[in-house]
């Protein structure tokens, strides 16, 4: 009974002492993914490259996904705010929400599924295949080769994509509410515009993706990277990357929330 | 995937991203139209500014032509002091009287500013000498109620 609870407590520390080692190295390797990244921004054509795979393919979904979300913001809100009387506010409340929230936190949600999960995959395979030990036999450094370019790639895009998605919401929303419902369309754009402020608003949402960007893309190539060098080790990690990186982007979104906008209007 | 179409895919896609901002702060956030480089302050005395707040717009004629940049209590005076940041465009004569309106029943609450005939023109850093405080609710049923009480007795 006694060796029970003793072999229980012991379970629980080795746990703790495992992850905590976990997130140390996963620093000290972000660390070194930033010290080694002189290669890849001058020889630039290797971000360009994953630019194209992370930033330009992730297009897509962020188009649609922003241009429903903007729609359906704009159905509910206007439903809601009809019983009011100020459905020309609905303008208001698509831009505010997508820009201060949703434009930044879903996009970068879907790009931890779309992107995020592709470079730990594939980073991961390469692990497996032993690419990566080879070019470390012919002195190229794996991190500064593989690792960098898709880490800065990531970080660049999930700017634009947050921005994109924010813009084709607001679009999405004038589509529902203003086309096919019928609300005013001065009344539209010029309540969001005298309701969505530059400095608090956009540049806090800039921010705020670029956090994301950051995040997402630190834990996806760290997944890649650290992961079991197996079929059933590299999916583990793909998934442990997205689960991760959700989590991570819902909770820094409370933060910096708690940041910007305490305290204002 | 040939080079050259590659790095036309990505220019594309950080234009797009690049333009993508440009909309969100020209067409939603309006940065043109309100430009605080160009602008002059004056503060002035409110008794009570209710539910007022930084950033509140400062409307003449229903057109904004500033907003509300700074909101202190002075100790001197024992009221609020309210910085308000002035598009450049618009000047307003030194008498100009400034109250604190509401927007509809349940809107925001703003500043209203109504001209006065003054020749001279309010500077940088003056000082509004003719205010209005916000309508507090209960005040307002309170007073009521005092004039009916009022009333009730010279009956």
């Amino acid at each position: 009974m006694f060796k029970h609870i003793v072999s229980g407590i012991q379970n629980i520390g080795h746990r703790v002492i495992e992850s905590v080692w976990r997130l140390g190295v996963a620093t000290r390797f972000f660390l070194l993914v930033l010290l080694k990244s002189g290669t890849s921004l001058r020889r630039f054509g290797l971000v360009i490259r994953e630019l194209y795979f992370t930033g330009v393919l992730s297009l897509i979904i962020i188009v649609v996904s922003g241009l429903f979300v903007g729609m359906v913001l704009g159905l509910q809100g206007y439903e809601t705010l009809q019983k009011y009387g100020s459905e020309s506010a609905v303008g208001t409340l698509v831009a505010l929400s997508l820009v201060r929230e949703l434009g930044p936190v879903v996009a970068a949600l879907l790009f931890a599924s779309r992107a995020g999960s592709a470079i730990t995959a594939e980073i991961g395979l390469m692990k497996a295949t032993e690419q990566l030990a080879a070019m470390g036999m012919m002195a190229v450094d794996p991190i500064a080769r593989v690792v960098a370019p898709r880490f800065w790639a990531g970080v660049i895009s999930m700017p634009f994509l947050a921005a994109i998605f924010s813009v084709m919401g607001v679009f999405g929303g004038y589509l529902v509410t203003v086309v096919f419902i019928g609300v005013d369309e001065g009344s539209y754009w010029s309540q969001m515009q005298s309701a969505v402020d530059f400095r608090f608003d956009i540049v806090n949402g800039f921010i705020k993706s670029c956090f994301f960007g950051v995040a997402v893309t630190a834990i996806a190539v760290f997944e890649g990277y650290d992961a079991p060098p197996t079929a059933e080790g590299v999916s583990g990690a793909t998934t442990r990357t997205v689960v991760t990186s959700s989590l991570v982007i819902l909770g820094l979104d409370f933060i910096l929330t708690a940041f910007m906008f305490r305290g204002v209007s | 995937m040939q080079r050259t179409t590659m790095d036309l895919w990505v220019g594309l896609f950080v234009v797009t991203g690049i333009v993508a901002l440009m909309i969100l702060s020209l067409k939603v956030g309006n940065l043109n139209v309100y430009n605080p480089s160009q602008s002059y302050t004056i503060t002035g005395n409110f008794e009570n500014i209710g539910g007022l707040k930084v950033r509140a717009p400062v409307k003449s004629a229903g057109v904004v032509v500033g907003r509300v940049t700074d909101i202190q209590f002075s100790t001197e005076t024992y009221d609020a002091v309210v910085t308000l940041s002035m598009d450049s465009r618009f000047s307003f004569p030194k008498d100009t009287f400034a109250s604190i309106l509401t927007s509809g029943l349940l809107g925001e609450q703003y500043i209203g500013l109504a001209a006065g005939g003054d020749e001279v023109k309010l500077q940088h850093g003056d000082k509004l000498m003719k205010t209005n405080s916000a309508m507090v609710l209960e005040e307002l049923i309170g007073r009521f109620l005092f004039n009916k009480a009022a009333e009730d007795d010279s009956l």
